[in-house]
This record gives structure tokens, sequence and C-alpha cells, in this order.
């Protein structure tokens, strides 16, 4: 049963509004974490917590790096 | 730069046990109410003290959730009183190379590494949040301060226990006068009501147990009294040279004057029975100052509630100072705000001599001998008209003791 994307995209739109203010409706897949959204490396770090212990997924630091924009955290998730 | 500028304040800000600013804490003081509560948490009956006193406004309910969540609840607590003050000393423009910030805690972030561990020890080191070494660090308060107003002539953070406020509001004051800054925001934060702290302190037969009456169980200079309340919150001022704040028309509370410091080297958590560190410390804030003991109408004293401290002040007052200035333990109501207590405690110091009035100490029913100075009790007492003075103690463990002396404008 994995979640569909519009489930991951609004557990991820909670997360991100809890941790920075921004609200849910603007996290979109195609937005860039840092450059549309205006998130810091740490605050990256914190989402990435929160969506493993949200999602019961991995995410290595070298995956990390990686995942530039909503939606490729999403694909993250549902691989 | 000349050695002599003379330090104004010309902001005030304090969140406390009794009030969520420091008009509203002023309010509670003069009317007498008590901060101190019966603690509610389901850790309580892991501990032998029952109550504290509680911040009246909690923080996370002014700060926003993303900024509260990466701040420890000291800095919370040192971000809201440094915004008030800030504001009230009408956010003056400074150069930032000549904008400092002198605001430290006893403790520091000490909620922050328990819930830290835990959450290391359950769920392992990728789960811990990346704030949490800017959480813990005892000058976290200091660095998000500087980065809110845009300090750059230098950001420091003394750490000397009960004694922290003071000494960073003393630190601002010489930072001003040798030049190095033209306007610092100074003070002390604490948020360490946490069952470690209350089991550590109890450890060390410190903390009242009055647990039947929690308001009355900070009773400084009373005969019953059996130790200290511990308090959270923070005060924080904003000093200034008299000239930039002349300059744009800065509405002045009082003259940071002068400050006093000494060590008793004498034992780590008891004070030194003679009270000689706390009369140095005194007589070196009037000296500070240009002052001399017949000019200080007034000392906001330290006086904790222990059976072991609040009557050695006394006597150093005495020696210090004189018998005639009106002394009060606004403690008895705040209760003990560690870190915090010189913070808040200069607040006090100087809304008393603008208001000209002290604050009483509740809960003293019963003198204890060998007290010869004159304590307000009960009521509030008026201070007199013209130029007046008053001193802020501060000690602690560790043996380390600031005054801080404050003139009437």
């Amino acid at each position: 049963m994995a979640l569909t994307e519009q489930e991951i995209l609004a557990g991820l739109g909670k997360i991100v509004n809890e941790i920075t203010g921004i609200p849910a409706v603007e996290v979109t897949p195609e937005k860039s974490f840092v450059d549309d959204l205006d998130i810091d490396s740490l605050s990256m770090v914190e989402i990435a917590v929160a969506a493993q212990d949200e999602f019961g997924v991995e995410i290595p630091d070298d995956q990390l790096k990686h995942l530039k924009t909503v939606k490729d955290v999403i694909n993250f998730i549902q691989a | 730069m000349s050695k002599d500028r003379v330090v104004v304040v010309t902001g005030i800000g304090a969140t406390t046990p009794v009030g969520g600013d420091a008009a509203s804490t002023w309010s509670a003081l003069l009317d007498g109410r008590s901060g101190v509560r019966t603690i509610t948490e389901d850790w309580i009956d892991s501990v032998p003290v029952k109550f504290a006193g509680l911040s009246a406004v909690d923080p996370g309910d002014v700060l926003p959730r993303p900024e509260a969540r990466r701040l420890d609840r000291a800095e919370q607590f040192a971000l809201i009183a440094a915004r008030e003050a800030w504001q009230d000393a009408g956010k003056p423009e400074v150069e930032p190379t000549r904008l400092g910030v002198a605001v430290g805690s006893g403790i520091g972030g000490i909620t922050t590494i328990l819930a830290a561990y835990d959450v290391f020890k359950e769920k392992g080191w990728n789960r811990l949040s990346p704030f949490t070494v800017p959480m813990l660090m005892p000058n976290g308060s200091a660095g998000w301060i500087s980065i809110e107003i845009g300090a750059q002539a230098g950001t420091h953070s003394p750490v000397s226990a009960c004694a922290t406020g003071a000494e960073g509001i003393a630190y601002g004051v010489q930072m001003i006068k040798d030049g190095r800054a033209d306007v610092v925001v100074a003070g002390g934060t604490e948020a360490a009501i946490h069952p470690l702290n209350i089991g550590s302190f109890a450890a060390m037969r410190a903390m009242s147990t009055r647990n039947d009456e929690p308001a009355r169980a900070s009773r400084p200079f009373d005969k019953g009294r059996d130790g200290f309340v511990l308090g959270e919150g923070a005060g924080i001022v904003v000093l200034e040279s008299e000239e930039h704040a002349r300059a744009r028309g800065a509405k002045i509370y009082a003259v940071a004057a002068g400050a006093g410091y000494s060590s008793d080297a004498h034992h780590i958590a008891q004070p030194e029975p003679s009270g000689a560190g706390i009369q140095s410390a005194m007589r070196r804030a009037l000296e500070s100052a240009g002052l001399t003991g017949a000019d200080i109408v007034h000392v906001n004293a330290h006086a904790t509630s222990t059976p072991a401290g609040d009557v050695v002040e006394t006597i150093a007052i005495k020696e210090a100072v004189g018998t005639h200035p009106l002394v009060t333990s606004t403690k008895s109501m705040t209760g003990h705000l560690l870190g915090g207590a010189g913070g808040i405690e200069s607040v006090f110091t100087i809304l008393a001599l603008t208001e000209r009035i002290v604050p009483p100490t509740i809960n003293l029913d019963d003198l204890d001998d060998g007290i010869d100075v004159d304590i307000v009790r009960a009521e509030p007492r008026k201070l007199p008209g013209g130029q007046i003075a008053a001193v802020n103690n501060s000690f602690g463990f560790g043996g380390h003791n600031v005054a801080v002396a404050f003139t009437s404008v």
C-alpha cells in the first residue's frame, strides 16, 4: 500500500509548514527547496528528519543533497 | 574614546513568572502578587519540590511555531524580552559595528540537552535536530539577539550562575564606557524548570519544600524561610551612551552608573559567612559609579530565601552602604530566575528609580534576627525626589558577586 503522490505531498506540506512557516499550499512538486522556498541547509536536514519519521524511510546524507525539488523527495519516498 | 562616557538605559524588557512583559510584571510586583504555583507536569511525583515560578506567559504562545522550534526555551525568553526592550528603546538606528550584545544564561539549554539525549538513545543520532547545538549552547540567546538586531561590535555571554544577568549588564556598561560600542543589549535568561534541575538543587538541600503553600514558599529575610524557589524568564535592557541617546532624543530611564565585582574564593556553593565579598562588590560598584553609600536609597537584594544567604547580605549592605536604603527582594514574588535574576532585577531597580517606588518583599511575616537594614515589607514604599541612586545585587554559585549601580536621570 504505497502512498500516492498526493498523500506524500500533503504530508510534506505539513512538515515544511511546521518547520519553516511556509504555507503548505505553496509546497508544490516543481518547487525547489533552496531556490523557490528559500529553505536553508539546516532546515532541509530538519525536513529530512521529519520526513523519515513520517514516511518511515531512511534518507542518507549522500542522497539528501540530490533532493532539490519537492518532486525529488516524493520520488525518493515512493521508490 | 573617553573613558568617562556616561551610559544610560533607554529600553527595558522582561518576561517573568508574574508578567509577560516589563509593565505587567512591574504592576504585579507593586501589587505584591506571587508568580509561584504548583507544577502539573507528569514528572512532578519524581521530585520533592512540587512548585516553581513558571512563566506567566508561555513563550510558545508568543513566538511563531517555526521560530520557537529551533530555540531553546531560555533563548525564547531572551528573544521575547530583547524584542520588547529594543522596541521600547525606539529601535535605535546605530552603526552595526557600534552595536553589541551581552546576554547570558546560568545553565544554558539544559532542557534541550536532556530531550535531545532521549532522542539520541531512542532513535539514533540522525533523528537529532540540526539545531540541537545552537539550542544547547549558553551563548545561543546572545547569538540570536545579535542576528535579530544586526549587532557587530561583539556578542558576549557571561556565565556566572545566578550572577549571570547582572554580569551581562555590567559587561555591557563597560563595553560602552570603553568606547567599544554605542548601544548594547544586555541581560540574562533562564529556563531550567526540569525535574533533573529540581532534583539536583533539592540534592543540595537548597530549595524550599513548602509544597502546601507555593505562593508563600519564597520568603526572603523571614525566619521561616527554607530555601529558594526556582523561576524562569528573562530580563533585558538597552544600554546606550548618553551622547548617542540624547542625539536621537531617546527616552532615558536611568543612568547605568557603574558596576563592581568580587569573588569569595571560599566555597563552590555556600556564601562566605562574613559577607566580605558582597561588601567588596558593592563598594567597587559605588566607586565605579562615583557614588557614596549616602547616595544609595534602594537596594534590590539578591536574597533568595535560603537560610544561609539572606542575613549575610543585609549585614554586607549595612557595612558597605548603611542601614538607610530601602531593601527588597523581588524573588519573594518571582522566585529565583538563576541567570535571569540579575536581568529582571536590574529592570526592577531601574523602574524603582524611574517610578520612585520600591516593590515589597512579600511573605515576610517574622523578620530574622540580625537584620538591621530597612526592608520593604507588605506594601510598596516611595523613594524621595531629587537625584537618587540604587544598587542591584546578584551572587552566584562559584562565589561570584556582582553589584550594578543605577542613578536617576
